[in-house]
């Protein structure tokens, strides 16, 4: 906790959250160390490692607690975006619900990209407005825009769960948490309007009851359609 | 209401059950193990000859070989605080389903009531297997004192205290989850029930506007829930917080967000609190 408290000092005084990177949080800069420290362990043992993409056409999300905050931020600024082009002009036949409920969950979205954008300042990837690809959407009908709404929420929901205990800091936990189950509401929102009942259905829960958790490779690759640039994420943390 | 599980057992099928879940968690366990898997086949093999008794402590030991120490008891009340939540929520959903005419089919609360139990499992041979003892189920009073009196008559009341339970259900994990990190296989399954919480929270508050009890309530939560003066309030205190770190959500970078100022963030709420609104339902 005191770790943090120095930050938001820090964010008193200068511009950002982060502002000033190079006083990274103890805990944090030992877990860089530690992460270099298994991954020379791992060269060494002559196992396979996934080979670290350098090309200039990918997006590296970069490594550590702030490679999977922008991993994160990523996966945000494509839900507002595809919200966004959805409430921009509405699908065929919406009904006073589901548009509600859709400019509620853009707004929530944009929220957490904007949070997001201001948490990472200095330490954030580039803003991916006009990196989107939504050919694979029809915005003026309702089963598709509905379908890959509840892809994203799904995959999103996946995603903080596998990325949650790959955070170093505690205090990022506990935003990954805050931000996670809301992302849970909007896709059991989005399934109810699909097929009322269909919630937590077994393609999102396990029988279990577990909501399901992704690597964040898996998600990357789940996701890479929308991406026009290739998000890289060869040096995010992996446990 | 009486308890459920009273009978509830760890046995041999259920240590597999708890490793193959491990396993999924954490693709690296059999590693941890041991370098072969050929070992935890040898040890499902010998458990089989040994007495039922012995197993939990053989287990135990797989757990400390595999975290190189014995699951913090720190982790051990978290998972027995989640167990007794859990408990709870389960016999809940069971005795409304059993109230012939009371639940509607095409709400699927049946779907719920399987999660909690299957949670009830999971979290029960989770503690056994880690070396701790199980909390046993309690026995409850759904209308809490007659504050809730028509809880089992009543749908609509029902379904404002199943709200009540998945909402708090949800920020009790919250508060937990990063307190996890000695066990971040243990924080990963948290947060899988964590959200299937939240899918459920989402799903009663959609079905008590879709059957018209409140024609306003959202899947999310939307400043206190205008629960000010009301039962509920202590479920939703905090939520209202519209400031994330430092940063106001409100206006966030010149954006109008609406709602989202305090919608687009859940607010965990500490133990206590969590275990003073339980504790209105469970009977000494």
């Amino acid at each position: 906790m005191e770790n943090i408290n120095n930050s938001v000092v820090a964010e008193k005084h200068g511009e950002g959250f982060f502002a000033e990177n190079k006083h990274l949080p103890r805990r944090q800069f030992f877990g860089y160390f530690g992460a270099a420290a298994g991954l020379a362990a791992v060269v060494a043992s002559g196992c396979k490692v996934r080979k670290i993409q350098t090309d200039t056409n990918s997006l590296d999300l970069g490594k550590g607690d702030f490679g999977i905050l922008n991993y994160a931020y990523a996966l945000e600024q494509l839900e507002a975006a595809f919200y966004t082009k959805v409430t921009e002009s509405f699908y065929t036949g919406i009904t006073a619900i589901e548009k509600e409920f859709l400019m509620d969950i853009k707004n929530d979205e944009v929220a957490h990209r904007e949070w997001f954008k201001k948490t990472l300042f200095l330490n954030k990837i580039q803003d991916l407005k006009y990196e989107f690809d939504f050919s694979s959407v029809n915005f003026s009908n309702r089963n598709s825009v509905l379908k890959t709404a509840k892809m994203m929420e799904d995959i999103g929901v996946s995603a903080y769960n596998g990325a949650g205990p790959l955070l170093k800091l505690d205090t990022f936990v506990r935003y990954a948490g805050k931000i996670v189950s809301v992302e849970a509401r909007h896709a059991a929102a989005i399934r109810d309007l699909i097929s009322y009942g269909d919630f937590a259905g077994a393609d999102a829960v396990d029988a279990k009851g577990l909501d399901l958790a992704r690597t964040p490779m898996e998600v990357i690759d789940m996701t890479a359609k929308f991406f026009k640039t290739r998000i890289n994420g060869a040096n995010l943390p992996t446990s | 209401m009486a308890p459920i599980f009273p009978l509830l057992k760890t046995n041999a099928m259920n240590l597999y059950h708890i490793i193959t879940e491990i396993e999924k968690a954490d693709e690296e366990f059999a590693d941890r193990v041991s370098p072969r898997r050929k070992v935890m086949k040898d040890f499902f093999s010998f458990s089989g000859k040994l007495v039922l008794s012995a197993v939990p402590l053989a287990l135990g030991s797989i757990f400390s070989k595999a975290y190189g120490q014995t699951v913090p008891s720190k982790v051990i009340d978290i998972l027995n605080f989640a167990l007794t939540l859990e408990y709870l929520e389960h016999n809940f959903y069971q005795t409304g389903l059993n109230k012939s005419g009371l639940v509607k089919n095409k709400d699927n609360i049946a779907a719920i009531r399987e999660h909690e139990r299957a949670h009830v499992k999971f979290l029960y041979e989770t503690i056994a297997a880690a070396g701790g003892r199980p909390v046993s189920e309690g026995r409850y009073d759904f209308t809490a004192g007659g504050k809730f009196a028509d809880v089992f008559t009543n749908y609509d009341t029902f379904l404002h205290v199943a709200q009540g339970f998945e909402d708090t259900g949800v920020r009790a994990y919250k508060a937990q989850a990063s307190s996890l990190d000695s066990a971040k296989d243990i924080m990963k399954a948290a947060l899988q029930i964590h959200s299937t919480e939240a899918r459920h929270a989402s799903h009663i508050r959609f079905a008590r506007r879709m059957n018209g009890y409140n024609t306003s309530v959202k899947p999310w939560i939307v400043g206190n829930d205008n629960t000010t003066g009301t039962p509920y309030e202590a479920i939703y205190k905090g939520e209202e917080d519209n400031s994330q770190v430092i940063f106001a959500i409100e206006n966030i970078n010149g954006m109008d967000v609406g709602n989202a100022a305090t919608s687009s963030f859940d607010e965990p709420l500490p133990k206590d609190d969590v275990m003073k609104i339980a504790s209105m339902f469970i009977l000494p």
